[in-house]
C-alpha cells in the first residue's frame, strides 16, 4: 500500500502542529498576502496519524537490502560498515542547530573539525590543499576538471580542448569533461588491464588538457606504469586527474600525490564510510597539488593568527601559533572556480567522515587497504578454484576483482543479470553487473575490509549453489528472484508507460 | 583493530588459500618507490568513548544562539519520528536502488516523494532529488536550454532578486558550457523583478527566465505576469521556490496562463535540520513534456512477473552510466537519506501541518517586524507583500549591530551589504514557527540596546 | 541469432539502413541487428524535420531500457519527414525495422553518395567481423 492509501481527509497529527495558530487563525495570519498569491486548494499530501506514518515507513525499510542486514559486495561502491557512532555524534544538537551563516564565534568547534579533516585528507592523499565543499563524487570530478580548465586559462593556454579518458572509466568521467566544455578522447586498455601506453603517446599533444584516471582502475588492478603515464601527460602540458573511487584499496599504501596526480576527488561515502543512504548524500572532497591551490572551490576552512594572516594552504608549519578558524572565500582565493553549493557542501556528512577517520587513526588507515585487499584476493582465489573465470587471472586483485560469466552465458543460457537476481534469493546483495563495459557478462566484486572470513565463505557457497542451479535447472535462475517482496520487474513497461506519481483516480 | 573482524587464524587460512605468506605480498604490483609506510600527520586512533567526548566538547563550544537568520536555510520543528525512522539501518546503509527487487522500500518511498513534490509544486513530474537548491538551479538552467526547442541560444535571464549564492553557484557550474546569465535588476521600491526591466528583452532569443518566489528579500514576485512574459517571448519559466511556502502560496504549476515549466529549490525546510548547511536536498519538478530532459534519478511504478505492483528506476538512458558523454548531467546520486527524512516529514505533517507551520512562521515574522519598526532607526526597506522573511534598514552599521546582538546570544539576521551594497545598512530577518513571544521580545530588546549604545 | 539484411538496401557501419525511394528521397532506419542489440525500444526521439545534416551527424536517438543510441545520418542532406507513429509505438522498430519502424526520410545533397554505402554483402561481412 502507498502512504496515500492510508490517508483520510481531516486527520491531523495534533502534537506536531504549532501552538501559535489553530486552523482558523492560520488563515487569518495570511491576511496581508494578496488573494492572487495564495494557494486555492490543499496540496496532495497524505493525512495520516504519526503511528501510521511510522509503521508505513518502517515496513518499507524492511523491503530493502542494506549493509546492516546483508553482505553487499557491490564493486566500485565500497559498501563497508557505517559505524553507528558516526551518525549519533554527527547528530548532536550543537551541530544540527547551527545555521550555515552563524558567525565564526559560534562556529569554532565545527570549523576546527573541518580544518582537521582537510589536514587528514591532505596527509592520506599526498596533496597540498583540500576543499570539502563538493557534495558528491560527480561534483568533485566537476570541480577537479574545472580547476584544470581554470589553470590552463590562467596561463593563457587556451588551445587545450580535450580530456583523455580510458575506455574502462566510470561513466561520470566523460560526462564531467563535457560539462566542463571539453571534448573526450578514449584511450584503450591492453589485455592485462593497463592503459595502452602506445595509444596514450599517440593521443597526447597541445590539445590535451588532462587525463582522468582511476588507480586501481575500474578493472580491479593497479596501474603499474602510472609514473610513466604521468610523465607522458605532463610533458605534453596536460594535468592528471585522479578519480578516488578506489582509494580504499591503497589507503596508507601509496598516495595519488606521489603517483604524480595534480588533482583528485575522494568519495567520503566510500573510503571514509559515510552512509550511502539509498543513493546519497555523498561527499566528494577534492585535493590538489601546489599549482592548483589558487583554484580550489570555496569555502575552505583556514586557520588564522592574531593578525588574521591565513596559516594554511601554503604554510604547513602552523602548529601552536594559531588563533582561530575562519572561512576562506573568493576574497582569499580570487582565482577560485567558485562555489558548488549553497553553503558548505554536505556538512553533516563531513562530520561523519571525521569521526570515522579519528577512530581509524594513523594505524588504522593502512589496515583498511590490507584487509580490503586480503578479502578480495581470498574471494577471487576461492571462486576461481570453484570454476568461476576471473577476467584478469594473472593479476593481483586490488580491493575488488572481476569475474566473467561469458562461458556460462553461452553454455547454460544464464546471463549475469539472472545470476545476480538469484543471489538476492540467497540473501546476498548482487555484485556490480555489466560494469566495466569492457568485460562481457561481468561481475565486479568488492567485499570491503569489514566482512569476516565466515561471511565470505557463505558468499562463496551461495555463488556455487547458483552455479549448480544454473547447470541443473537454468529456468530457476533465469526467473529469479523468487523470495523477495516482488519478482522480476517489467522495466520496459516502466519506461514506456510512464507512471511517476500516484493519483487518487489510479 | 577498529571495524576489522579477522582473527589471526582467519588471516593465516586466507593467506594459505591465496598461496602467499603475508598481506604485504598483495601489494607487490605497486612500484616499490611509490610505497609509503607511515602517515605521521594522522593522529593516533581513539576509541568510541574518546571520540564521543571530543564531539560533545566541540558541539558545545558552538553554543546555541537564538537564530533569526534565514537566507535560504530555515529552522523548523522536526518530529522526532522523522530521523529515527530515516536512520534505520535499512535506509541508512543501503545503496542506490539499482537492484530493484532488493530495494522496494527506497523505491516506493521515492515514488511517494515524487507524488508529494508534484502535489506541492503543482507540476506534472518530479525527480528523486539533486544535491541542494543552488546546484538544482544550475541543473535547471542547463535543462531549460536543452528543453526549449524554440530557442537556439543559451541565454538565461537571471533576476538579481534570486539568492546571490544560487546565482554564483549556477555561474560556476554552467560557465564552461557557453551559457550566458543576463542579470535583470529589481525595483528599489518593491524589491521585485520589474516587468519594465524584462521588457528591454522583448523579442530576444531567451532560453529561460528564472523567478524566485518568495525572492531572496522575502518579497512576493508578480509571478503570473513574469510567467506570461516568458511564454510570450518563447522562453521557459524556471521557478525557484521554498517548498514550505508552497503550503500557502500559489504553486508554480499554476503561475500565469500556462504555469512554470521547471520548478526547483531546496528541500531543507521540509524536515532537514540546519546542520551547518547540509546535507539538504535539491528538488526538481517539470512539465511532463520535458521529463526526458530532466537530470537525476526518476522512479516509476510498474508490475512484476506475477502482475504485482513494484517500483524501478526508470528513464535511465538519460543518465551518465549509460549515455556517458551525452548524459543530461554527470550526476549519479540523489540525496537519498535526506529525501527519506523529508518524505516522512511530509507524511507526518500532512497538508494541515504544513499549512499551519507556514502560516505561523509568517505570523511570527510579521509580528517581529511590527515590533522592530517601532524602534527608532529601524525601517522596512520594501513595501508590499512578503512571506516569512523581510529586509530592514538600520541607522547604524549592520555588522556592529549584529556583533552587539551576538553578545547577547541573538543572531539578528543576514547582512545584505556584501551582495547588495546599494541597499545601505540592510538586514534580512526571518522568524519561523519555532520562535515564541518571549523570543521575539528578546530580539527587539537586543536590537534596541544595540542601536542605542 | 539470425539477422535479416535485405538485398535491396544500403548500409552504414553504424548500423543504419537506407532505401532509395525513387522520388529523390531516401528512407533511413536501424538494422535488424541494431534493434536486437538494443532490445525493446521504449522511446524514439524523432529527427527534426527541416534540419540540414552532414553524413555521420547524429540526428535522432533510439532508447531502450539499458541503452540510448544516436542514429547517424548516412548521407548529407535535409530531413524532410520523421516517422510520427514511433512517438506512441517505439516497438515498431523492434517488430518491423525495415518497414513500419523506419525513422526518417532525407533529401540528399548528392544522391550518388548512396552508391558508396555498404551493400548487403559488405554489411553482412561487417557483422561477422564484429562477432
Amino acid at each position: 500500500m502507498l502512504i496515500f492509501e492510508h490517508s483520510l481527509e481531516g486527520r491531523h497529527t495534533a502534537s506536531q502542529m504549532p501552538t501559535a495558530v489553530d486552523g482558523q487563525s492560520a488563515a487569518a495570519a495570511l491576511e496581508d498576502i494578496p488573494a492572487g498569491q495564495l494557494r486555492k486548494s490543499k496540496p496532495l499530501l497524505p493525512e495520516v496519524s504519526e503511528l501510521q506514518a511510522v509503521r508505513h515507513y518502517t515496513r518499507l525499510s524492511q523491503r530493502n537490502f542494506s549493509i546492516d542486514t546483508e553482505f553487499y559486495p557491490l564493486g566500485s561502491c565500497t559498501m563497508k560498515y557505517n559505524p553507528r557512532a558516526c551518525n549519533s555524534l554527527a547528530m548532536l544538537p550543537g551541530f544540527l542547530g547551527r545555521h550555515p551563516y552563524a558567525p565564526p564565534r559560534f562556529s569554532q568547534g565545527f570549523m576546527q573539525i573541518l580544518f582537521e579533516l582537510q589536514e587528514m585528507l591532505k596527509a592520506v592523499t599526498g596533496m597540498r590543499g583540500v576543499s570539502l565543499t563538493p557534495m558528491a563524487g560527480a561534483q568533485g570530478e566537476f570541480a577537479g576538471v574545472a580547476m584544470i580548465r581554470a589553470y590552463h586559462e590562467a596561463r593563457g593556454d587556451n588551445t587545450r580542448d580535450e580530456i583523455l579518458v580510458p575506455d574502462a572509466a566510470h561513466g561520470t568521467n566523460p560526462a564531467t569533461a563535457i560539462m566542463c566544455g571539453y571534448k573526450v578522447r578514449e584511450i584503450p586498455t591492453d589485455a592485462e588491464g593497463d592503459v595502452d601506453l602506445e595509444a596514450l603517446r599517440n593521443a597526447v599533444g597541445p590539445q590535451t588538457a588532462g587525463i582522468m584516471l582511476t588507480n586501481p582502475s575500474t578493472l580491479g588492478v593497479f596501474e603499474r606504469r602510472i609514473r610513466e603515464i604521468a610523465s607522458i601527460v605532463h610533458q605534453a602540458g596536460g594535468l592528471l586527474y585522479y578519480d578516488g573511487a578506489n582509494l580504499n584499496a591503497i589507503l596508507g599504501k601509496v598516495r595519488p600525490g606521489d603517483m604524480g596526480f595534480d588533482v583528485i576527488h575522494m568519495n567520503l561515502h566510500k573510503t571514509f564510510s559515510t552512509p550511502h543512504g539509498g543513493g546519497g548524500p555523498g561527499s566528494g572532497a577534492v585535493g590538489v597539488s601546489e599549482r592548483l591551490l589558487p583554484f580550489l572551490p570555496v569555502p575552505i576552512v583556514g586557520k588564522v593568527n592574531k593578525e588574521d594572516r591565513v596559516l594554511t594552504l601554503k604554510d604547513p608549519a602552523i602548529a601552536g601559533q594559531a588563533e582561530a578558524f575562519r572561512w576562506l572565500d573568493e576574497k582569499d582565493l580570487p582565482q577560485s572556480i567558485g562555489r558548488l553549493s549553497g553553503f558548505m557542501g554536505n556538512a553533516g556528512i563531513l562530520l561523519r567522515a571525521y569521526i570515522y577517520m579519528r577512530m581509524l587513526g594513523r594505524q588504522g588507515m593502512p589496515r583498511v587497504a590490507d584487509y580490503a585487499t586480503l578479502n578480495a584476493n581470498y574471494l577471487m582465489a576461492r571462486l576461481t578454484r570453484q570454476g568461476f573465470d576471473a577476467a584478469f587471472p594473472k593479476r593481483r586483485a586490488t580491493h575488488e576483482f572481476i569475474l566473467t560469466l561469458k562461458r556460462q552465458a553461452k553454455t547454460l543460457g544464464v546471463n549475469t543479470m539472472a545470476f545476480a537476481k538469484r543471489l538476492l534469493d540467497k540473501g546476498f546483495h548482487a555484485p556490480t553487473t555489466y560494469f566495466p563495459l569492457l568485460v562481457p557478462e561481468c561481475l565486479l566484486i568488492e567485499p570491503t575490509e569489514t566482512e569476516s572470513k565466515q561471511e565470505l565463505d557463505r558468499f562463496v557457497d551461495a555463488m556455487c549453489e547458483v552455479l549448480r542451479e544454473a547447470e541443473a535447472s537454468p529456468e530457476l535462475v533465469t526467473s529469479a528472484p523468487h523470495s523477495l517482496p516482488v519478482r522480476r520487474l517489467d522495466d520496459v513497461r516502466a519506461a514506456k508507460d510512464l507512471d511517476l506519481t500516484w493519483s487518487a483516480a489510479g | 583493530m577498529p571495524f576489522i573482524p579477522h582473527t589471526e587464524n582467519d588471516v593465516q587460512a586466507m593467506l594459505a588459500a591465496i598461496g602467499i605468506n603475508s598481506i604485504d605480498e598483495l601489494f607487490d604490483e605497486i612500484p616499490g618507490e611509490l610505497r609509503i609506510h607511515d602517515l605521521p600527520e594522522i593522529p593516533a586512533a581513539i576509541n568510541e568513548m574518546e571520540i564521543t567526548r571530543l564531539m560533545y566538547e566541540r558541539a558545545a563550544r558552538d553554543q546555541s544562539p537564538l537564530c533569526f537568520i534565514g537566507a535560504g536555510a530555515y529552522e523548523h520543528h522536526i518530529p522526532a519520528a522523522v530521523w529515527q525512522v530515516a536512520t534505520r539501518g535499512e535506509f541508512y546503509s543501503s545503496y542506490t536502488p539499482y537492484q530493484a527487487e532488493a530495494s522496494q522500500g527506497t523505491l516506493q518511498l521515492i515514488y511517494e516523494y515524487q507524488t508529494m513534490m508534484t502535489g506541492l509544486t503543482g507540476m506534472d513530474v518530479s525527480n528523486a532529488s539533486l544535491y541542494d537548491g543552488a546546484s538544482a538551479l544550475s541543473e535547471a538552467v542547463l535543462m531549460g536550454i536543452r528543453a526549449n526547442r524554440k530557442s537556439r541560444g543559451k541565454r538565461i535571464l537571471m533576476p538579481t532578486s534570486v539568492n546571490p549564492v544560487y546565482r554564483a553557484c549556477t555561474h560556476g557550474i554552467v560557465k564552461n558550457q557557453g551559457v550566458e546569465l543576463i542579470e535583470v535588476p529589481y525595483s528599489r521600491d518593491t524589491g521585485l523583478t520589474a516587468l519594465e526591466a524584462l521588457e528591454r528583452h522583448d523579442g530576444e532569443d531567451i532560453a529561460a527566465l528564472v523567478v524566485q518566489q518568495p525572492n531572496f528579500f522575502g518579497s512576493l514576485e508578480e509571478v503570473d505576469a513574469l510567467t506570461d512574459w516568458a511564454h510570450a517571448n518563447n522562453a521557459l519559466l524556471i521557478a525557484v521556490v521554498n517548498p514550505m511556502a508552497l503550503a500557502v502560496l500559489k504553486p508554480p504549476g499554476q503561475w500565469g496562463g500556462q504555469g512554470a515549466d521547471i520548478a526547483c529549490g531546496d528541500g531543507q525546510p521540509l524536515g532537514a535540520p540546519l546542520s551547518s548547511g547540509g546535507p539538504y536536498y535539491g528538488f526538481m519538478c517539470c512539465k511532463e513534456a520535458h521529463v526526458r530532459q530532466m537530470p537525476g534519478r526518476i522512479v516509476g511504478r510498474t508490475v512484476d512477473a506475477d502482475g504485482r505492483q513494484g517500483f524501478v528506476l526508470t528513464l535511465q538512458a538519460r543518465e551518465q552510466h549509460i549515455r556517458r558523454s551525452k548524459a543530461t548531467s554527470n550526476i549519479c546520486t540523489n540525496q537519498g537519506l535526506v529525501v527519506t527524512a523529508s518524505t516522512i516529514y511530509m507524511a507526518i505533517m500532512g497538508p494541515e501541518g504544513l499549512f499551519r507551520t507556514a502560516a505561523a512562521s509568517h505570523a511570527n515574522t510579521r509580528t517581529l517586524l511590527q515590533r522592530l519598526v517601532s524602534i527608532a532607526g529601524v525601517e522596512r526597506v520594501f513595501a508590499g507583500p512578503f512571506f516569512h522573511e523581510a529586509v530592514l534598514r538600520l541607522n547604524r552599521p549592520v555588522q556592529d549591530v549584529l556583533a552587539a546582538m551576538a553578545d547577547e546570544g541573538v543572531l539578528g539576521g543576514y547582512a545584505l551589504g556584501k551582495d547588495y551594497p546599494e541597499l545601505g545598512e540592510a538586514l534580512l530577518v526571518c522568524a519561523t514557527e519555532t520562535k515564541t513571544e518571549a523570543d521575539l521580545d528578546r530580539y527587539a530588546a537586543a536590537l534596541s540596546r544595540a542601536l542605542s549604545d | 541469432m539470425s539477422t535479416s539484411i535485405p538485398e535491396e538496401l544500403r548500409y552504414n557501419k553504424s548500423h543504419e539502413w537506407v532505401r532509395d525511394d525513387g522520388d529523390g528521397l531516401f528512407t533511413v532506419g536501424i538494422t535488424d541487428h541494431a534493434q536486437k542489440a538494443l532490445g525493446d525500444l521504449v522511446y524514439v526521439e524523432a529527427a527534426e524535420v527541416g534540419n540540414v545534416v552532414s553524413a555521420d551527424d547524429a540526428c535522432c536517438v533510439v532508447e531502450s531500457v539499458k541503452a540510448a543510441s544516436d542514429v547517424y545520418s548516412p548521407l548529407d542532406g535535409e530531413i524532410v519527414e520523421a516517422n510520427e507513429a514511433l512517438e506512441d509505438s517505439p516497438e515498431l522498430v523492434n517488430n518491423d525495422p525495415y518497414g513500419d519502424g523506419w525513422l526518417f526520410r532525407i533529401k540528399p545533397t548528392t544522391p550518388a553518395d548512396f552508391d558508396a554505402l555498404l551493400d548487403a554483402d559488405a554489411y553482412a561481412g561487417l557483422l561477422s567481423e564484429e562477432e
